[in-house]
């Protein structure tokens, strides 16, 4: 503290010193200005009623938690549950409205397609791609081939319960491995794997015997794929002639799909995802403008 | 300090004006019909429409807000050309709310010798009688005006009554609040510094005026040199030169920002006149003519001295561009507004995937297309596709009711609806790898047409 008593006051500025004194340089008061130090002051109050009102000191093993008991996991949680909350209108309209009704439905529709698109994202996009065009090997939502079916009950069927899944009710079709377990020789699978090239608009190799292609095809391949190659939906036999193959549309990828062919699996969703999403999913799959 | 004259008349008038409109313009009704809010100017937030008398915009339109900003601008820059800052000195708001203040303070507290006084009297039940009241009035304009704001984003006498029986929003306090507060601060507390150390406008003002812009000036032709009455006549009698200006401090008394305008143009200056009414009165007091304070400009007093005529433009280059500049976006703007469609069409494009092949060789394109019908009550607009070969698919998901092949899309009233339209080209056509489509919509009953561009896109062909 400066002595106050005998103020000395600095010849050129007029402004008091604060009698320290180096080398005859004598320090001025200039202190701060008062408002600016009773915010400072508020700043180390509010600290202190921060620390008792919210979780602030951390312990050994745990944190002083405040009385007003904040925590923003909890809150976190309960913003979940708000949210949930507040799509449990349109959540049990959709419910109780048939697939029919919510795609007639200006209003649920809305609702349902907005659903529908973020829990797409959320949980088909990683094998349907983010537009639902698919890959090789992961079916195409947006055209219209579908091999088990592309009408409102078939995608929700579909949704629930899987293709090939562990779901009693999930849809099963398996094509027989014809190379690899001997079923046809290389020769044969050749043949046959020509015939279809050949119906379905493809390069076929040269010198190859087609009609014998054509009768291994009637007897093997047409109780699934149909005698025209137009495939069988039942039994998730895709058309042959259609411009778009699951794995990939080529005389060798027909090949390797009679020699050793791929069944590919699509979980089901009935225990994962609630029934109005299923349903939501469902309609914005079918207003890809695939749907039957 | 208390003034009285032709300038703090037109000050008053002002007041009155500006501060009846922004307090009562809420309570004004116009009738729109049964389902839209009947007040006169609303912005209602929830609904996103804003509303004055018979317009009614849309969030998308809100261009026109745009325009009003550049008339606003440019009134500004015609403003100060004409006479500087006279919008600082009449009609800016921060004048014109501690216009009002002084006032409330000057009726507690007595004129400016009083008040000087009554700040060195020690602290008495009086004193702090006339602070509190003076407080209190100022706290309750603050409130008022805080709250007169939020009536400008809700129905008014709801929301009044909803304000007096605590149950408004919370939004509607906290703006109340913020309000109040801001006001009671500027207009009580910073007055004068908002104008000479927080507001920009003066720092841009230099660049807007120019010499023949008519200022608040000191004819220090006629007023110098200033002494005393009795000194000045005393020179005056020994034909030494003398003065009009009698070095009485009512010019500097007066003045809300607290500049001497005998030392000329400052930065300060808000051009509000209040010394011209001062001097005035001295003047007449005295015997002197009026006007030795004066809207003129420094070019006039070098004129004078020369023993020229004093010249005023107020209709020159600048200010005739200036003019023509607000009639031009004015015109735009009523030529928009009355020429406003009561429909819109959006179309997106989808991206992902821009096109699909189907198994039949057709090509599928998708669009999210959104209607708008600006009309309060439902209407229904026929889509046609418009650019893509005949026998085109154009299908609207959700939609049942076409006509000719093309679908009929009902929207409701005041809204807007969002449906996917899916175009599919016929199994013939060898569609190129972009076709410029046209989207037309057509409305069942008036025919109004309105269209928008986007394209058809197929795979490209090698």
């Amino acid at each position: 503290m400066a002595d106050t008593h005998n103020k000395e006051v600095d010849q050129v500025s007029g402004v008091e010193t604060t009698g320290h004194e180096w080398d005859g340089l004598k320090e001025l008061n200039n202190p701060l200005p008062k408002w600016w130090l009773y915010v400072f002051y508020a700043t180390i109050v509010w600290a202190l009623v921060y620390w008792v009102l919210y979780p602030s000191w951390p312990l050994i093993s745990s944190y002083t938690t405040g009385v007003l008991g904040a925590n923003q996991r909890l809150e976190a949680i309960q913003a979940y549950d708000d949210g949930v909350a507040g799509r449990s209108e349109f959540a049990d309209k959709i419910v109780a409205a048939s697939l029919e009704d919510i795609a007639a439905d200006q209003e649920l529709l809305q609702f349902a397609l907005a659903n529908g698109q973020a829990a797409f994202g959320d949980n088909c996009a990683p094998c349907h791609g983010s537009g639902g065009t698919g890959s090789e090997g992961y079916p195409n939502l947006q055209d219209d081939t579908w091999i088990w079916g592309g009408t409102l009950d078939d995608i929700h069927t579909t949704l629930l319960y899987g293709i090939r899944s562990d779901y009693d009710d999930a849809r099963i079709g398996e094509m027989p491995a014809y190379g690899r377990d001997e079923l046809l020789s290389k020769d044969e699978i050749n043949q046959v794997a020509n015939y279809v090239a050949s119906r379905a608009g493809l390069e076929t190799d040269e010198g190859v015997d087609l009609a014998a292609g054509q009768v291994l095809y009637e007897d093997n391949c047409a109780a699934c794929h149909g005698d025209n190659l137009e495939g069988i939906q039942e039994v998730g036999a895709p058309s042959l002639t259609s411009a778009n193959y699951l794995y990939g549309k080529s005389l060798a990828a027909i090949k390797a799909q009679v020699t050793n062919p791929r069944n590919g699996v699509m979980p089901g969703w009935a225990d994962r995802l609630d029934p109005a999403t299923i349903k939501s999913l469902t309609v914005y799959v079918h207003s890809f403008g695939g749907g039957q | 300090m208390a003034t009285h004259g032709l300038f703090r008349r037109i000050k008053w008038t002002l007041l009155f004006i500006t501060l009846g409109i922004y307090y009562f313009l809420p309570f004004i009704r116009f009738d729109r019909g049964p389902d839209a809010p009947s007040q006169a100017v609303l912005i209602d937030m929830e609904a996103k429409r804003a509303y004055f008398f018979f317009i009614e915009i849309w969030p998308q339109e809100v261009y026109y807000l745009t325009g009003l900003l550049i008339i606003a601008a440019v009134a500004l820059f015609l403003m100060n050309a004409v006479a500087g800052r006279i919008w600082c000195g009449y009609l800016c708001p921060q004048t014109v709310w501690t216009d009002l203040f002084l006032w409330v303070e000057r009726k507690v507290e007595g004129d400016r010798r009083e008040r000087i006084a009554l700040d060195k009297e020690p602290w008495t039940f009086g004193k702090v009688g006339k602070r509190a009241t003076k407080h209190f009035f100022w706290l309750m304009i603050a409130w008022w005006t805080g709250g007169a704001w939020v009536l400008y984003f809700n129905d008014a006498p709801t929301l009044v009554w909803q304000l007096l029986t605590f149950q408004a929003p919370m939004i509607a306090y906290i703006w109340i609040g913020i309000l109040t507060s801001t006001t009671y601060l500027l207009a009580g507390f910073m007055r004068e510094q908002v104008c000479i150390y927080m507001c920009p406008w003066p720092r841009i003002q230099a660049a807007l005026t120019d010499e023949k812009a008519l200022n608040v000036t000191y004819r220090w032709d006629r007023g110098e040199p200033r002494g005393s009455l009795k000194q000045n006549k005393k020179l005056a009698a020994e034909g030494m030169p003398a003065g009009d200006c009698i070095d009485c401090y009512q010019c500097f008394q007066v003045c809300p920002t607290g500049v001497d305008i005998r030392k000329g143009m400052q930065l300060d200056c808000i051009q509000c006149g209040l010394c011209i009414d001062a001097c005035d009165n001295i003047m007449t007091k005295i015997g002197k003519p009026t006007g030795l304070i004066a809207y003129d400009t420094d070019e006039n007093i070098e004129r004078r001295i020369e023993g020229k005529e004093p010249v005023y433009e107020i209709v020159r280059v600048r200010t005739v561009v200036y003019a023509a500049i607000i009639a031009l976006v004015g015109a735009i703007m009523l030529f928009t507004l009355l020429n406003r469609d009561f429909a819109d069409i959006s179309v997106l494009h989808d991206r992902n995937p821009v096109f699909v092949e189907q198994s039949d060789g057709t090509v599928r394109n998708g669009y999210t297309v959104r209607l708008s019908n600006k009309r309060r009550h439902e209407r229904s607009f026929m889509l046609h596709v418009e650019g893509m070969p005949p026998n085109t698919l154009v299908e609207a998901v959700g939609v049942d009711s076409t006509f000719a092949g093309r679908p009929i899309i009902s929207v409701g009233p005041d809204t807007t609806r969002e449906v996917r339209v899916l175009v599919t080209s016929p199994p013939w056509a060898e569609m190129p790898h972009s076709t410029p489509v046209t989207f037309r919509i057509t409305e069942s009953v008036m025919g109004e047409v309105i269209t928008a561009k986007d394209t058809f896109k197929a795979p490209e062909k090698p």
